[in-house]
């Protein structure tokens, strides 16, 4: 792990410039995230202000930046709280997918057998179903028990990516399980576990950090999408992009642009961002997609010509 | 030396096989599976103290006997015995889990390629200490100290140089010496060593087996050293045995198997070594051909298609016949292949084993009148000694070769070898 | 810098000169630490139909030199100095001009014969694309006889030819690597480690088919290999190399009854052979390339060091029976040099320990 970080701070030319772009506007959306409750003049879900409803479709000006749209919701306020939210269901699939997928793969790579016979082929039956598809029927089974809120809509999506991870960790699981160094760790009497917790983990998760960046950003585009179809987070829930730009689809024919350009601008920005940061990641942990940086050879003029050649 | 010698290990009657899938094809066919005989019937005892030398070429089943021996491999038949000092006769080729893992506090290995035996994701520290952790028998500050008496041990001092560092910042030499303070953290009984020195430089492998050697005599180890460098296993052994296709073809002390090798392919080893004398030419009379496919050995002796010593019973079959026509057609131009060729017809259906083959196609005078030829081209090959008979039968000849028989370890001198030459 | 001057061609145009001729050769990498001198200052030539075989421990730039010499190198890797095949200067040709060179009157043997061949490409079919590459109007039954031809002197029945790469050993690929390079009947070839992936029978039968060649092609072999027993068996002549220098050239034969150099010598006792009756080893490691040791760069491993190798780089001298070292300590040795009792003085040596070694 730390010559990962190491060979990140090391990136050089393209990859870099990649790498920072990416990361300085993810990191203003998570401070703007971060920070929401302080920024945000208005709460995500306040149509009123002592009392008295907020305009509709106000345009921007200098009490509200970036407008007002149909539902009464301040435009800027929507956009810093959905910046919350889409960061929220970011983290929470990635974070459960991975603890869910990686130890599932390496377990399913290292033993082997029936055991990873059934599971491959779940996992592939989940994998060749489009993921939007996926995602909307998880989101509607777990409407249900579990509301249309932030977890809804993060399991929702969680279940798509699981199958990449396993998918990912299984098949570099396979081929370090061939390794002279797991046979080694067999020769020294270790058990099953141990071999996959220090043997085989350390050496198949190098992948995930990459997966996991370019992972996020098409989670962000999930999560819009499924509240641009109304099976995402509900409005009185959280403020999500995807729902706002659905509500003002019919507000721009009519002309009135300031309900799409925030939360559309917001969600383009952020989903280009994280790109730009698994772009960058991978560039710089997969050597072979690294073009090595080559010094020119200048040959210095010899000092000792006259004592080597006779 | 003790006059009785006390075994450590014995192997009776090993016999490893290995299930080889065939392509994607001929699994959705339904066609069988092959059938590799890696290890293919082989008694050897191992003294304590010892250095047992397991010599062979790649595919000779060394590897996978060594590996057999620690239990990593599973056995088809036969089995391994360890002497245990206090718990006697331990059975490693019908141990389990557990029972097997802890085995592996008394049997330890070192690996050929120094370079993938450590886990790259692991400090020295973490996996020199690893079997320490592995069988609970140290942790905290008693770890740390017997990790730095290992690494003292085999060389790596000052020790605060290397604990931190990972395999990758090391060089070749220096990852071995790792590999080995692992293998002996454990204080094994024995070592079994797979072509350790084979990866390295060869400025650095006398450093190695030196370390070995002052190991062995520091910790009383007992050693089986596999190689297929018989110079270095010369001066590292105590005793030595052949190894070709599965089976150990000769066995003995070292001296005396180098000052007198009985079997053809020992003979043909020692003089195959390319040696830093200036004085030698490259040797000419060498065995042809290469190790057979041990899926499908060849009918009687496996070293006989190669052997330059072979007799008319050491299993002459098909595959034989084949080889010599193909051989007789690199010396001749191409108008005499395309001729022959049509002469000779179809030569796949000699691929299976068979001792009274057909060949032929364009008449029975003129197929014998080629075979002829080939014999008159050269009169001291073998293959003719087993030939009993050849007959004509329709436009081509049937071939009858002497029935052959598969030599058995048999006592010659000092040493045990498997030949025919060896009654 | 003078010009190399050539032994004239004579009347007829037949080359009497060297086929190869390396004069102060470099080939440096370049890296964020600074270029790495691989070969650094390398002088030989080659003969007609000769071998010379290059030995040296890994990391010492013999595969370096062996690419540099056919022009296969990576980007970012320079060449200086001189180099000529058969008159012509190597450095002075564009790219396309050595391509097409390269397979034709350059060839190369790699160690693992298998990562070479197309597994989809029949026989057959590699050898009409190599000849096909630098002959376009070569016929189908010109390529056929060409091929079977080089195939027998290489010991692989003409029944083999339509056969794929999988389905021969890998002896067997070996040869088939050599029959490829050689069917176009270069005069220069070189052999990286061409038998180290191979048992040593079969190795014996690859290495008597390379010290055969010239009897049927006439072509100039480097034969690179870290073993010291195939260059006396198989070699004319032997060059060793260490930390991208050749310290010691000289015919096979007498540098190894005699080796001049240190080096030369303790590399030939540290082999462990059939009349082994101890171990011997050389201290330390190669060093960084980078920034190798000043002055005679084996200092600070030599047994023989003096002062004087700490302070000047040796000089390349005759040291008589056709070989060439670049040693103090040889030099002193036959009287070549005289040094005063300073420069003659051992040289303090610093300690060694396993934590430098290869």
């Amino acid at each position: 792990m730390g010559s990962f970080f190491r060979g990140i701070w090391n990136t050089k030319g393209q990859a870099r410039w990649i790498l920072l772009v990416g990361v300085v506007i993810t990191l203003v959306f998570i401070v703007f995230a971060v920070l929401a409750p302080w920024v945000a003049p208005y709460d995500f879900n306040q149509t009123k202000l002592d009392g008295a409803k907020l305009p509709k479709l106000a345009p921007p000006s200098g009490t509200y930046w970036f407008g007002t749209n149909d539902q009464f919701y301040d435009i800027y306020s929507r956009v810093v709280w959905g910046a919350r939210t889409a960061l929220e269901v970011i983290v929470l699939s990635l974070v459960i997918s991975i603890v869910i997928g990686v130890p599932l793969g390496i377990a399913s790579g290292f033993i082997g057998g029936w055991f990873d016979r059934i599971l491959v082929f779940v996992n592939d039956a989940i994998y060749s179903l489009p993921s939007l598809l996926l995602a909307i029927v998880f989101s509607f089974l777990l409407r249900g028990p579990l509301g249309g809120g932030v977890t809804a809509a993060a399991l929702s999506i969680t279940a798509v990516y699981i199958p990449q991870y396993f998918r990912v960790v299984r098949n570099t699981t396979v081929s370090a399980r061939e390794a002279t160094y797991v046979e080694a760790a067999r020769a020294l009497g270790a058990k099953p576990f141990t071999i996959m917790r220090k043997y085989l983990f350390g050496n198949v998760v190098q992948s995930v950090p990459v997966l996991g960046t370019l992972n996020a950003a098409d989670a962000l585009g999930t999560l819009a999408a499924l509240g641009f179809l109304g099976f995402g987070i509900q409005p009185n829930e959280a403020s999500e992009w995807g729902y706002d730009l659905s509500r003002a689809l019919d507000d721009a024919q009519a002309g009135t642009w300031w309900p799409t350009l925030f939360p559309g601008l917001a969600l383009i920005l952020l989903i280009t961002a994280l790109t730009l940061v698994g772009e960058g990641l991978n560039e710089t942990a997969n050597p072979a997609l690294r073009r090595r940086r080559l010094r020119p050879v200048v040959f210095p003029r010899r000092e000792q010509d006259e004592e080597r050649t006779r | 030396m003790p006059t009785k010698p006390e075994p450590v290990l014995d192997i009776r009657d090993l016999v490893v096989h290995f299930q080889l899938q065939g392509g994607a094809l001929s699994r959705l066919l339904g066609l069988g599976v092959r059938t590799v005989k890696a290890v293919d019937g082989v008694n050897l005892t191992l003294a304590r103290g010892e250095v047992l030398g397991v010599v062979g070429e790649s595919g000779s089943g060394k590897t996978t006997l060594g590996r057999a021996l620690l239990g990593l491999v599973a056995t088809t038949d036969g089995e391994v015995v360890y002497h245990d000092r206090e718990r006697g006769e331990r059975r490693v080729s019908h141990m389990r889990g557990r029972e097997l893992r802890q085995l592996r506090t008394d049997l330890q290995m070192v690996f050929q390629d120094p370079h993938a035996a450590l886990n790259p994701s692991m400090t020295i520290e973490e996996a020199v200490g690893h079997p320490l952790v592995i069988h609970g028998i140290a942790k905290g500050d008693e770890l740390r100290r017997r990790v730095g008496e290992a690494l003292e041990r085999v060389g790596l001092a000052p020790v605060e140089r290397f604990l931190s560092k990972y395999p990758s910042d090391l060089s070749g030499g220096q990852k071995q010496r790792a590999v080995i303070a692992r293998a002996i953290i454990l204080d094994p009984e024995v070592l079994v060593a797979d072509e350790p020195v084979s990866m390295l430089d060869m400025s650095v492998r006398a450093k190695i087996l030196q370390l070995m050697l002052d190991l062995k005599t520091d910790l009383g180890l007992t050693y089986v050293y596999i190689t297929h460098d018989l110079a270095s296993a010369k001066y590292f052994c105590d005793r030595i045995a052949i190894m070709y296709l599965g089976r150990v073809v000769e066995v003995g002390p070292t001296e005396e198997v180098f000052a007198n090798p009985r079997h053809p392919y020992t003979k043909a080893l020692l003089k195959a070594i390319p040696e830093p004398d200036p004085e030698r030419m490259v040797p000419r009379d060498l065995p042809r051909g290469e190790i057979p496919d041990a899926a499908v050995p060849p009918l009687g002796c496996s070293f006989h298609p190669r052997c330059p010593e072979a007799t008319s019973i050491c299993g002459w079959e098909s595959r034989d016949l084949r080889a010599l026509i193909e051989e007789h057609w690199t010396r001749g131009s191409a108008e005499t292949y395309a001729r022959e060729r049509d002469l000779v017809g179809d030569l796949e259906h000699l691929d299976r084993p068979d001792t009274r083959p057909r060949v032929g196609a364009g008449g029975a005078l003129e197929v014998r009148g080629l075979l002829a030829e080939m014999r008159a081209e050269d009169p001291d090959e073998p293959l003719w000694l087993g030939v009993d008979a050849i007959d004509d039968d329709g436009d081509g000849v049937r071939v009858s070769f002497h029935p052959g028989e598969d030599p058995q370890l048999r006592a010659a001198g000092d040493v045990d070898v498997a030949c025919v030459l060896y009654p | 810098m003078t010009p190399i001057e050539l032994e004239e061609q004579d009347a007829t145009g037949v080359d009497r000169g060297p086929v190869l001729e390396a004069r102060d050769l470099r080939v440096w990498y370049g890296t964020d630490r600074g270029p790495v001198r691989a070969v650094d200052g390398v002088s030989f030539e080659l003969r007609r139909g000769e071998i010379l075989g290059l030995v040296g421990e890994s990391g010492c730039g013999k595969s370096t030199l062996g690419r540099g010499l056919l022009g296969l190198l990576p980007d970012g890797a320079a060449r200086d100095g001189e180099l000529r095949f058969q008159g012509r200067d190597m450095l002075a040709l564009k790219p396309r001009e050595q391509h097409a060179l390269r397979g034709r009157d350059l060839g190369m043997i790699f160690q693992e014969p298998l990562t070479r061949l197309n597994p989809l490409m029949r026989i057959s079919e590699h050898f009409s694309e190599t000849l096909r590459t630098h002959d376009k109007s070569i016929s189908k039954a010109e390529i056929e006889r060409r091929s079977l031809d080089v195939l027998r002197v290489m010991g692989i029945p003409p029944t083999r030819f339509r056969a794929y790469p999988h389905e021969f050993s890998g002896g067997m690929r070996q040869r088939l690597m050599i029959a490829l390079t050689l069917v176009m009947r270069p005069a220069f070839v070189v052999a990286d480690e061409p038998t180290t992936a191979l048992d040593v029978l079969v190795e014996a039968q690859i290495i008597r088919i390379l010290h055969d060649l010239r009897r049927e092609y006439d072509t100039s072999l480097l034969l690179i290999t870290h073993n010291l027993g195939i260059i006396a068996e198989a070699c004319d002549r032997v060059a060793v190399m260490y930390a991208g220098e050749i310290v010691e050239i000289g015919e096979a034969r007498e540098v190894f009854s005699r080796p001049r150099h240190p080096y030369t010598r303790e590399l030939l006792r540290s082999t462990i052979s059939l009349r082994t009756t101890g171990l011997n080893y050389i201290e330390g490691a190669p060093p960084d390339l980078v920034d190798p040791p000043p002055a005679c760069r084996f200092h600070p491993r030599c047994p023989d060091a003096m002062n004087v190798c700490a302070q000047r780089h040796p000089v390349d001298r005759d040291h008589g029976a056709g070989t060439r070292a670049a040693c103090w300590a040889a030099d002193v040795a036959q009287g070549l040099v005289k040094l005063d009792d300073r420069e003659a003085a051992p040289l303090p040596r610093g300690e060694i320990s396993v934590a430098d070694e290869a």
